[in-house]
């Protein structure tokens, strides 16, 4: 059962933030979602193998050959916030 | 003799590696070779998680993960997959770091260590692998900085992150445990130690058999057994004095050898792991038995094979079994000189003179090395001179055959010099009269005659030296 504050404790996690009135029509969605797989819960899956993955293929690897990498001026382009060829980021604490 | 441990130690490791020696990232075709190199010069969609980029996984980095799970003694299993573990942090551009979670490729290893009475097993929980983070550099200090700088060189290169048991039961072990993976990883050539960040330890300590205290951040072998001395007396202080200790993940300040409580909220470890959707599942068990037969032998089993092999010490075979670079170098000189008394020269004292300048092998050939012990076997030097010779191509260059020389170490120039500065004097008591009366100048007359009968090869400056002592005696 997902209730207001998990509602506001994914929306922290995610940094996402979620307005106190937004939070009962999202807990209220999430919740209808978790319903629909308690009721996938209810199938009979003995004897099934479980799925790892959505593409039953295996195996897809690349030599470990090198590849060119971007210019620095391509790769800092999308961002206002840089310095010395570096990503700017606020303060971490 | 069971080890006692009456404060209830326990140390855990985890220690991340990273497979520098692989060209690519884990998951890219950036190259690895950036560390002298600007920053974000070796990133590309894949790296920076940009939108709609797909990675396809290195097949040699898997092959080198399956390489060390084996040395560790590990089991492969037979299928795995990589998963998103999010949290949310600039070095992470994509939100999520890709790791393994429920399937590592190798699990249930051990590391046998020398313990305080005798040997250790050390259960090795899993190692797996994942993806590194970009680097973040505080622009000024950590408290009053104004922001933080991001390069993500290092996003994406392949880690893989060793999880012991709590099986340690001092920061001596731990360093012994850390010192021996080092040496194992060494051997399979996976790793260059010596670049910046390629191992790096996160520590888990309880005393009194109580509550755990994870220790993060420690970049360095040194600084983890300082780490560790500091927790431990800091629970041991903080138990005496009535305090409990809590679960909480405390930061490694290398530059005042303290740890600090980081505060982090519980939520944060709330990492919502789910399959990676871009990576399809890996099956690699038909890849074990190749990669087990192309193992090489590994430091014990070599230490064993040295003793038997050479008849030397198990001192000996320890100290010259560590780095692989030592034992092949050894085995080289043991070819060509006494396995025994080439294992004293490399083991104790070319080792010695290299650790005292912390400096490796390298610096050193076998060629030197056999000379220097040749002189020595044939009585052409004393076992001193040896060493000097050692520590004059080491501190100024040059060859030992020539250092010899110019330094006048042959056993047989020696005997000549002393021979004529024993005529020299006896020949010429007159000069010695004199200058016992204060005549500095007549000394020199005895020295000429000692350079006559040695026909100039003695030293000028040493012969005067004998001169002196034997007419000062
Ligand atoms: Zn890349």
């Amino acid at each position: 059962m997902i209730t207001k504050e998990k509602v506001g404790h994914i929306g922290w996690l995610a940094r996402i933030e979620i307005e106190e009135k937004e939070s009962d029509a999202y807990a209220e969605k999430l919740n209808s979602v978790l319903d629909y797989f308690g009721q996938l819960d209810e199938v009979d899956t003995q004897g099934v193998a479980p799925t790892y993955h959505v593409m039953d293929i295996v195996n897809v690897f690349r030599k470990d050959e090198v590849r060119e990498s971007m210019p620095q001026d391509v790769v800092l382009a999308n961002t206002g916030h840089k310095q010395e060829g570096n990503f700017k980021a606020p303060r971490i604490m | 003799m069971v080890y006692e441990n009456p404060d209830g130690v326990k140390i855990g490791l985890e220690v991340h590696v990273q497979l520098n020696r692989l060209n690519t990232k884990l998951f890219c075709g950036c190259s690895t070779d950036y560390h002298n190199d600007e920053p974000n010069t070796h990133v590309c969609p894949v790296c920076l998680g940009l939108p709609g980029s797909l990675p396809v996984i290195n097949e040699r980095a898997v092959e080198f993960a399956i390489k060390i799970g084996l040395a560790l003694n590990c089991e492969i299993v037979g299928q795995t997959q990589f998963h998103r573990k999010n949290y949310y942090y600039p070095d992470l551009p994509k939100g999520f770091q890709t790791t393994q979670y429920d399937y590592p490729i190798a699990s249930r290893g051990k590391i046998v260590i020398e313990g305080e009475d005798g040997e250790r097993i050390i259960r090795v929980t899993r190692a797996h692998m994942e993806e590194d983070p970009g680097r973040l550099q505080h622009i000024g200090t950590i408290e009053k900085s104004k922001g933080t700088l991001i390069n993500y060189n290092r996003s994406g290169m392949t880690l893989i992150e060793i999880v012991s048991e709590p099986d340690m039961r001092s920061p001596k072990e731990a360093r012994r445990y850390l010192d021996k993976l080092r040496s194992i990883l060494d051997y399979l050539d996976v790793f260059n130690g010596d670049l910046e960040g390629a191992m790096r330890v996160d520590a888990n300590v309880s005393v009194f058999n109580g509550e755990r205290v994870e220790v993060k951040n420690i970049s360095s072998f040194k600084g983890a057994e300082r780490a560790l001395l500091y927790e431990i007396m800091r629970q041991k202080n903080h138990v005496r004095r009535g305090g409990k200790i809590v679960l909480e993940t405390r930061h490694f300040d290398e530059a005042r050898g303290v740890t600090i409580s980081m505060r982090t909220k519980e939520e944060e470890h709330d990492y919502r792991y789910f399959p990676e959707p871009d990576l399809v599942p890996m099956r690699v068990a038909d890849r074990v038995p190749g990669i087990l037969k192309a193992l090489p032998e590994l430091p014990d089993a070599k230490r064993e094979r040295f003793i038997s092999q050479y008849g030397i010490a198990d001192m000996h075979a320890r100290a010259l079994t560590t780095e692989i670079r030592v034992a092949n170098f050894y085995e080289e000189v043991a070819s060509q000189v006494d396995p025994k008394t080439a294992a004293v020269w490399v083991a104790d004292i070319l080792k010695g003179e290299l650790n005292y300048r912390d400096i490796g092998i390298d610096a050193f050939t076998v060629e030197d090395i056999v000379t220097v012990i040749g002189l020595v076997k044939e009585d052409k030097i004393t076992e001193q001179s040896g060493v000097q010779i050692i520590r004059t191509v080491l501190d100024e260059g040059g060859r030992p055959q020539d250092i010899v020389v110019s330094k006048g170490l042959l056993k047989v120039e020696d005997d000549i010099v002393a021979k004529a500065v024993e005529e020299a004097v006896a020949e010429s008591p007159e000069a010695v009269a004199d200058y016992l009366a204060g005549k500095e100048k007549s000394l020199n007359f005895i020295v000429g005659k000692v350079m006559q009968k040695t026909k100039g090869r003695a030293d000028a400056r040493e012969a005067r030296e004998r001169v002196l002592a034997r007419i000062s005696k």
